[in-house]
């Protein structure tokens, strides 16, 4: 069982961090019943508090009830049943810069600052660094944990003037730690053992920033335990990544969200088809109904119904693919693709400031991955001068295509609306509306974003209702909303 | 009934069954048969989740009940209907039979347990002896079936109009699978303990395609290993799971394929990957292709 250092704030006590634990996930937007919470604490008399892991599988098998919502539980959970307090048993080698116990006075400061050279010397960072190398090159994992705290203790500590106010920097500690200059040893050690460079490489690059995730983890870990878990759970609890804005999101999201794409996309497709089969009840098929009515001697026990027709749609997709939406628009298109079976007919097209058609780079049963790279390349089709012009866009569109619309065409556009102050085409915009069926617009950033400086929202959505999208649960509910 | 004393105990008699956990699994299991509440399993098409309660079933000496779902499956086809046309049949006999009264048949022979044909559901709450209730696939499922769910879940009871309220004689293991096509009612997820199963670490899945695959010598299975944890790293539409890495130890061994080169890997491919994209893509990032 971890041992909690005793802080003003929060009392000591089972009963209370676990209903703190179930405060901050509800917070985190899980939503955790009583009835749950309860489950969890029978379950956790059965097989006590004895493990850490054991406490973790028993607190997300009766809590955490969506696999996307586990990640957040880990990093709630890792906040408020830390894995060690401090440095931990086993360190004592290790003088602490910052202790606690004692009162901090300006004379101790200095003797912590002698005590940090000698402790955080470039001998003890080249010894550290060489014993990091080992322990990467090995994959050794318990080693790498201990390393990992004691990397944080000695190179990411931020000494502060008091108690409480000293501090953690992950990113401090990488910084002198350099995980990446031993990045090429690393690698040269694992081809020794047989595998090839590049396997090597990548191998090595993830075993740095599975390190680097430690070392953070473990300077959110020390902040928690001295400034109180709810403070760095308001921090640093992302949301879970299919409530995640496609505008905020970082590079390693962005593949999440790519490789969720996929799994997403058929999920909706069965939800689309259950639901079509449930509507399927049509008109009274007479004849049917009859004959089958023979078996109960003329009564008509079941009845039989014709099919309905489905009805589609045929879908043109006009998309900004400028530096800030781009990623949003080869998201909703690849979704849109993946549905195609649900559409009679799909088209694409992206614009920055002319319009280029990109119906070409979907074909059935192609490379997600491949995809994507080809739609960015083409991205410099699209551009004349490489600032978005929503105008000139708009009336290229008309000009060239307008044999795309009609009037069964849905009309999708996507962008941020932001034009660079130039003419917004609103006539042209007009005009293509009133050849289509239906159109939308969808738009990524945040409600309250909308017509802050060059976004003319409003102008365009007084033409095309305006759409706020910004993650993928909301891109799902909507085009299962068109569809 | 006690299910598994401790998780250990869970472990150690899943294991003799031929199934193979971690640590969470184990804990969880357990708790399912200890805290007497059903168990939800979700995660990828080929991980063992039906499995998993064919295990609990093997392990414990129980009996298996499995409902299998389906989209469209109905209340007749899960828990209980009557036998109309043996009702029907009685009901004519005691009409050509003067000396009965219509009325009496109508309400007190009819509606027995004679008449009654139970289906799964129904069957393992009245079972006496111990019984593992597997729902398979309950995502399959319409929304209106879920309810029907809720009061077996939560109280081990079924309320048969004409009868009363069944209650369960013992309370049966229940394993509901799904593989989140989708998202189940908050309703059914608060009555059941929540385990994901993923695809297992290098380790424990040489252990299990050893186990399953006793002719497969150490150096190939471990090359195995290497090969679909490689895989899954790449972005796939289906990525490979522990049946997928069965079959295809089966398929090595039946090819007496001793040593997984790049051609054998090639040449084999299909046996773990499901779709022609999924395969080029891993022949160019694996640099499978003799050059």
């Amino acid at each position: 069982m971890p041992r909690f250092r005793s802080r003003p704030p929060v009392p000591p006590g089972l009963l209370d961090r676990h209903l703190e634990f179930l405060a901050a996930l509800r917070k985190a937007g899980l939503s955790v019943s009583l009835a749950e919470g309860l489950d969890a604490v029978a379950g956790l008399g059965r097989v006590g508090w004895g493990e850490r892991e054991t406490v973790r599988a028993v607190y997300a098998a009766t809590l955490v009830k969506r696999h996307d919502h586990r990640t957040t539980f880990d990093t709630v959970f890792d906040l408020w049943f830390p894995a060690l307090v401090g440095d931990g048993v086993g360190d004592e080698g290790l003088d602490h810069p910052d202790h606690l116990d004692h009162g901090p006075d300006r004379i101790d400061l200095d003797q912590q600052a002698l005590h940090r050279r000698r402790q955080d010397g470039p001998e003890a960072l080249a010894e550290y660094q060489s014993r990091l190398e080992a322990a990467l090159a090995a994959a050794d994992d318990p080693e790498l944990g201990r390393l990992a705290v004691e990397g944080t203790a000695r190179f990411g500590a931020m000494p502060g003037r008091g108690e409480g106010m000293s501090s953690w920097s992950a990113h401090q500690a990488m910084n002198r730690i350099r995980p990446g200059e031993l990045a090429d040893r690393i690698a040269a050690a694992l081809v020794a053992a047989g595998e090839d460079t590049e396997r090597a490489e990548t191998l090595t690059a993830s075993r740095i920033a599975d390190f680097t995730r430690r070392v953070e983890d473990d300077a959110r870990r020390r902040i928690a335990e001295q400034k109180g878990p709810e403070h760095v759970a308001d921090v640093t609890v992302r949301p879970s990544i299919d409530r995640l804005d496609f505008l905020a999101a970082r590079r390693t999201d962005l593949d999440e969200m790519r490789r969720l794409l996929y799994p997403l996309s058929r999920r909706l497709a069965t939800r689309l088809a259950q639901e079509q089969h449930a509507r399927r009840r049509g008109p009274l098929d007479f004849r049917r109904t009859v004959r089958a009515s023979l078996s109960t001697g003329g009564v008509p026990l079941t009845t039989h119904h014709r099919p309905r027709r489905p009805h589609r749609t045929e879908l043109v997709v006009l998309c900004d693919v400028s530096g800030s939406v781009a990623h949003f628009a080869s998201f909703t298109l690849l979704l849109v693709h993946a549905l195609r079976e649900q559409f009679s007919k799909v088209r694409a097209f992206t614009f920055i400031d002319h319009v280029h058609e990109v119906t070409d780079h979907f074909r059935p049963g192609r490379d997600i991955v491949e995809t994507m790279e080809e739609l960015s390349a083409s991205t410099a089709h699209a551009a004349l001068w490489g600032r978005t012009n929503y105008g000139r866009a708009f009336t290229k569109f008309a000009e060239l295509h307008a044999d795309a619309l009609g009037p069964r065409t849905s009309l999708l556009i996507l962008g941020d609306a932001r034009s660079n102050w130039s003419d917004l085409g609103l006539d042209a915009l007009t005009t293509i509306k009133a050849q289509t069926r239906h159109a939308w617009w969808l738009n990524p950033e945040a409600r309250r974003n909308w017509d802050t400086g060059d976004s003319a929202a409003t102008a365009y959505g007084e033409v095309v209702p305006m759409v706020e999208c910004r993650n993928l649960t909301q891109l799902t509910d909507f085009v299962h909303d068109i569809v | 009934m006690t299910w598994f004393s401790s998780p250990t105990d869970a472990t150690r008699r899943l294991a003799d069954v031929g199934y193979l956990t971690d640590d969470a699994t184990a804990t969880i299991g357990y708790l399912a048969g200890a805290l007497g509440k059903p168990l939800l399993i979700e995660g990828p098409a080929g991980v063992g989740k039906t499995e998993l309660a064919k295990a609990v079933t093997a392990a414990c000496g129980a009996d298996l009940v499995r409902l299998q779902c389906y989209e469209g499956l109905d209340e007749a086809r899960a828990l209980y209907e009557w036998n109309y046309k043996k009702q029907l049949l009685r009901i004519q006999a005691a009409a050509s039979d003067d000396s009965t009264d219509i009325g009496n048949v109508w309400d007190d022979e009819i509606f027995t347990e004679e008449f009654l044909l139970t289906r799964p559901l129904l069957t393992a709450i009245r079972r006496t002896e111990p019984t593992v209730l597997l729902v398979d696939e309950v995502d399959k499922t319409d929304v209106e079936f879920e309810g029907l769910l809720l009061e077996i879940l939560s109280d081990f009871q079924v309320t048969i109009p004409e009868l009363g309220t069944i209650a369960a004689a013992a309370r049966p293991f229940v394993v509901l699978t799904s593989n989140a096509t989708r998202e189940l009612s908050e309703a059914l997820k608060r009555r059941c303990l929540y385990l994901h199963l993923d695809y297992p670490e290098a380790d424990r899945e040489r252990e299990i395609i050893t186990s399953k695959v006793p002719d497969l010598d150490q150096r190939l299975a471990t090359q195995l290993v290497d090969v679909v944890a490689r895989l899954r790293e790449l972005e796939l539409k289906k990525a490979p799971s522990i049946a997928e890495s069965i079959d295809w130890a089966r398929t090595l061994i039946a090819l007496e394929i001793r040593d997984l080169d790049n051609d054998a890997i090639t040449s084999t491919l299909g046996a773990v990957l499901k779709h022609a994209s999924d395969a080029e893509r891993a022949i160019r990032e694996l640099r499978l292709r003799t050059r």
